[in-house]
């Protein structure tokens, strides 16, 4: 049984309707998309600003509706949007550890909240859970009484991980979780999540624009491009051989040292207008490759190899 | 607390306020243990007695009652209802701000059409028709003052939760199992709490004159209780023969007032943190220059920094960002700046230009000199004709250096006529060309958007068009592509490599990330707790690092193609920068580092062009 089973989830933001006349048909934020997540899988998902992931990790923690499809967590669906349900099996890392802690709440009071909401945690319960969080992610318990300006961004992820700990959730959505770090902290929040994950068994959504970082942690990821999965796969092979344009375009705007620079792409491509979607395949207005058929029909998912699907018409062929 | 009270007093009026504040509301509250006159005895036979009679200090009013006492009484009922009508207000006011701002959408629409309707009214008629309804006295005139202020404080209130309530925090709380009513009470309220107490206090003296302007027209307390504003109303018909009746309360009301908004100003200046943070303290045009020491000689590179010295004085704290740092440039090459946050690099880069706040920077010591001039110190006119015009910036974020109520191209056309001699129409063409140059499509369109209206990418084309705008001839880029996205930043990278090459510029460019550097740029200086420990050719320093940070920094940052892997780290923080340790300040993080490291200074020594500042260096492999 898979740890998170999506079928069809999708988003629409409604727009303001004019005065007169029908409203307009809304900006499409997160297309049809389904996928699973297996049990003590870390599945990346990567994209650029603008592409819902933030507002697939929002649904999926039950922080948006969802306009269509369903979520399941260990075979449970989980119907409307209420974060106190989906609070005890799935919980959300974000990206800004400040701001995400109260400025006025200490430590303590942030780390009870779920024990005693979620769990209804008597005190001594709770603060014993407290101890045990905090030791595994190496924070000393004297931190417990302070108030998060306190203490650099570094600790304070570590705080909104342990915060997550706190629910005993099955699942964790980490939304952009060290881009706000330095590179030497970073390394040191990604080998946390990384013990952590194997000392509880958890399942891990990895939402990023960091490429290298996402083929660091995760088993498979997921490429987004305007709302709809383009290509999902292996994370040590979809970009060493990635079939879809969009992910190899991906991959070669990643600096890397000793590859000198080159522009990947035509100057003056923009992205599809969310508002306003191109009939089709919504990559082809910046592809090389598009033909006729791409601006006319929408491809769909489809086996590409071993473990690899891609949405594409005239796939790459390594 | 202390610190909120030591930066009240520092406020001289508004302690004046406070003083004139607690002696009358100590006398009000102390008005039935004086021994005063009973203030509602008639004694028709005294009336209107002058001021400093026998036995009467005020005098009396035109019934022969004692104004003193009839002031003092008055006073503590005017307080009591203007505080009162206070409270009411605020309670209510931000109850509906609140909830207003949290649920937002229909809620909010709903509850606020509803506020404003409220605020339409002009008070007087309100207050007339809540009097009309509810029959006149102090209490229907205090319901109807608390009516009138309540749209403030909702309005206010709502302001402040519709920002608070798209925080993280408050989904947090959500994910945590919180209820609505729960977040609202302990997630938002403590706040919003502080903004409810400014609003308060700055309205509490305008409250009890709204209170007494009722009472003036008849309509708040009723004879024979004294009031301030029914005191002043009684004595209207005798104000031209006996003034001393309306002086004695008008003095009275104006006091009280005075004395609250003082206090009222204070108290908001006091706990608003961007006040208390000094963003009222204009920072100079350019930095403070307190340097001491030689200068360095020139040297012939285009831009030189040489031994740069800025430190930041926050109260008794002096935070060392830069010191000591040396870099240069020629025409045509790119150096790469890098380090983590805190390490100095954008406090050098502003540096060089004096663009660095001050008050709290100032430079400390060393040169920065541009073809051999020294800039540190330069007056004012002679920097800002550099500033853009020779040197030119680009920042991080192009949405918070463009401005957002002008046309890019006004903002274009700007820069090229602070510095060139050129006609408007000259310059816009000038500006779309620019626009072309950083290869914006349809620039002659584009010219006219504002910057919301253009893409992250977009946006940060028109901050490096505008750096282009005056042919400079060193570009400072701080992290210019940090905010992007991979395939826009290849592209601006890529720009700004071509610009290089055709024009001859030199770059200085800012980052964290080494493939960035390693693509971009010739030579790498990497920063560390504001000096520089390694500094050579990006190769060299890629390839064979050789101070242990660098090695060590480089191998925290994953790299494209390395597949699943546990990632090295460095344990421990940097330095904080008002206390770093003697000798190497990297030696509390280092592996390598031994007695001799935590001792005196370590200079940046090596082959002529791959310099380092360690004395225990990695070998190449």
């Amino acid at each position: 049984m898979p740890a998170l089973k999506v079928e069809h989830l999708a988003k629409t933001f409604p727009l303001k309707r004019p005065l007169f006349g029908a409203a307009p048909p809304g900006a499409h934020a997160v297309r049809p998309m389904s996928f699973q997540v297996e049990t003590g899988e870390t599945l990346g998902i990567v994209g650029e600003s603008g592409c819902g992931k933030s507002t697939l990790a929002r649904m999926l923690v039950g922080l948006l509706e969802p306009t269509g499809g369903t979520i399941e967590i260990e075979g449970k669906a989980l119907g409307s949007a209420s974060p106190a349900v989906f609070g005890k099996l799935i919980q959300y890392v974000f990206q800004d550890p400040q701001s995400s802690l109260n400025p006025r709440r200490t430590i303590r009071q942030v780390m009870e909240a779920p024990l005693k909401r979620l769990h209804g945690m008597p005190k001594p319960d709770r603060d014993k859970r407290i101890a045990e969080i905090f030791a595994s992610v190496n924070l000393r318990e004297e931190f417990l009484d302070r108030y998060p300006h306190e203490f650099s961004g570094g600790q304070a992820q570590r705080i909104g991980i342990a915060r997550a700990l706190a629910a005993s959730p099955r699942i964790i959505v980490l939304d952009e979780p060290v881009s706000a770090l330095d590179v030497s902290v970073q390394a040191q929040v990604l080998n946390l999540l990384s013990d952590l994950k194997a000392r509880f068994g958890l399942t891990y959504l990895f939402i990023t624009h960091d490429l290298a970082v996402v083929e660091a942690v995760s088993e498979r990821v997921a490429v987004l491009y305007f709302g709809a999965i383009v290509e999902i796969g292996r994370a040590e092979r979809i970009f060493a051989s990635p079939r879809h344009p969009y992910t190899s375009l991906l991959a070669k705007s990643a600096p890397v040292v000793g590859r000198s620079l080159t522009a990947p792409e035509q100057k003056g491509s923009e992205l599809p207008d969310p508002l306003n979607p191109p009939p089709g395949c919504a990559f082809a207005g910046r592809c090389r490759r598009a033909t006729e058929l791409c601006r006319a029909r929408e491809p769909e998912l489809k086996q590409m190899g071993e473990n690899q699907l891609a949405a594409c018409h005239h796939p790459l062929e390594h | 607390m202390s610190a909120f009270l030591a930066l009240l007093f520092r406020n001289r009026l508004a302690a004046m306020g406070l003083a004139v504040i607690a002696v009358i509301l100590l006398l009000a509250m102390a008005t039935p243990l004086l021994p005063l006159h009973d203030p509602d005895v008639i004694a028709t036979a005294d009336r209107f007695m002058r001021p400093l009679s026998e036995g009467r200090l005020l005098g009396t009013d035109h019934l022969g009652r004692d104004l003193l006492s009839r002031l003092l009484h008055g006073t503590r009922l005017s307080l009591a209802v203007g505080i009162a009508a206070a409270l009411i207000a605020a309670v209510i006011g931000s109850a509906i701000g609140i909830v207003a701002g949290y649920f937002g959408g229909r809620t909010d629409n709903v509850v606020m059409r509803g506020v404003d309707m409220l605020m339409a009214f002009p008070y007087i008629l309100l207050a007339l028709a809540i009097v009309a309804a509810l029959g006149p006295g102090l209490m229907n005139a205090l319901i109807a003052v608390a009516a009138v202020n309540v749209p403030f404080f909702a309005r206010n209130i709502r302001g402040i939760t519709v920002g608070l309530a798209g925080r993280e925090f408050i989904d947090a709380a959500r994910l945590a199992g919180m209820g609505h009513t729960r977040i609202i009470l302990t997630e938002l309220l403590p706040n919003v709490l502080p903004v409810i107490v400014i609003a308060m206090s700055t309205t509490v003296g305008w409250m009890i004159l709204e209170t007494a302007g009722l009472s003036f027209l008849g309509l708040g307390s009723q004879p024979p209780q004294a009031d301030l504003g029914s005191m002043l109303g009684e004595a209207r018909s005798a104000m031209i023969s006996h003034p001393h009746t309306s002086i004695v309360p008008g003095l009275m009301i104006f006091l009280i007032v005075m004395s609250i908004n003082l206090l009222g100003d204070g108290v908001r200046d006091a706990l608003d943190p961007r006040l208390r943070s000094g963003a009222l303290s204009r920072p100079r045009a350019t930095t403070l220059v307190r340097r001491q020491g030689a200068t360095p000689p020139a040297t012939d590179d285009l831009l030189a920094v040489q031994d740069l010295r800025t430190e930041f004085q926050v109260g008794k704290r002096n935070y060392r960002a830069v010191g000591g740092v040396s870099l240069a440039v020629k025409p045509g090459e790119s150096l790469g700046v890098i380090g983590e946050s805190g390490s100095g690099k954008s406090v050098t880069a502003l540096s060089v230009m004096g663009l660095v706040a001050s008050p709290p920077g100032a430079i400390t010591g060393g040169a920065v000199r541009f073809q051999g001039e020294d800039l540190i110190g330069a007056p004012y006119e002679a920097l800002r004709q550099k500033r853009g015009d020779r040197v030119a910036y680009v920042f991080q974020d192009p949405l918070a250096t463009l401005h957002p109520l002008y046309r890019v191209g006004q903002q274009l056309t700007e820069t090229i006529r602070s510095h060139r001699n050129l006609s408007k129409s000259e310059a816009r063409m000038r500006a779309i060309q620019l626009l072309n140059d950083v290869r914006i499509p349809n620039a002659e369109r584009r010219v006219d958007d504002y910057p919301h209206e253009m893409s992250g990418g977009m946006r940060q084309r028109v901050g490096i068009a505008m750096a282009l705008a005056n042919e400079p001839d060193v570009i400072i880029a701080d992290e210019p592509t940090t905010a992007l996205d991979v395939t826009v930043q290849a592209q601006i990278l890529c720009l700004l490599d071509d610009l290089r090459r055709e024009r001859g510029l030199a770059i200085i460019f800012i980052t964290h990330d080494f493939g960035v550097v390693a693509q971009l740029c010739d030579r790498i200086a990497v920063m560390y707790a504001g000096r520089i420990v390694e500094e050579g050719p990006t190769q060299a320093v890629l390839g064979a690092p050789a101070h242990p940070y660098t090695r060590r920094l480089i191998a925290c940052v994953p790299e494209l193609g390395g597949g699943r892997r546990e990632l090295a780290a460095i344990p421990g923080l940097p330095p904080v920068l008002d206390d770093l340790p003697p000798g190497c300040a990297f030696a509390p993080r280092c592996t390598k580092a031994e007695e001799s490291c935590r001792q005196g200074e370590i200079p940046l020594q090596g082959p002529a062009l791959h310099a380092v500042r360690c004395l225990f260096p990695e070998r190449a492999p």
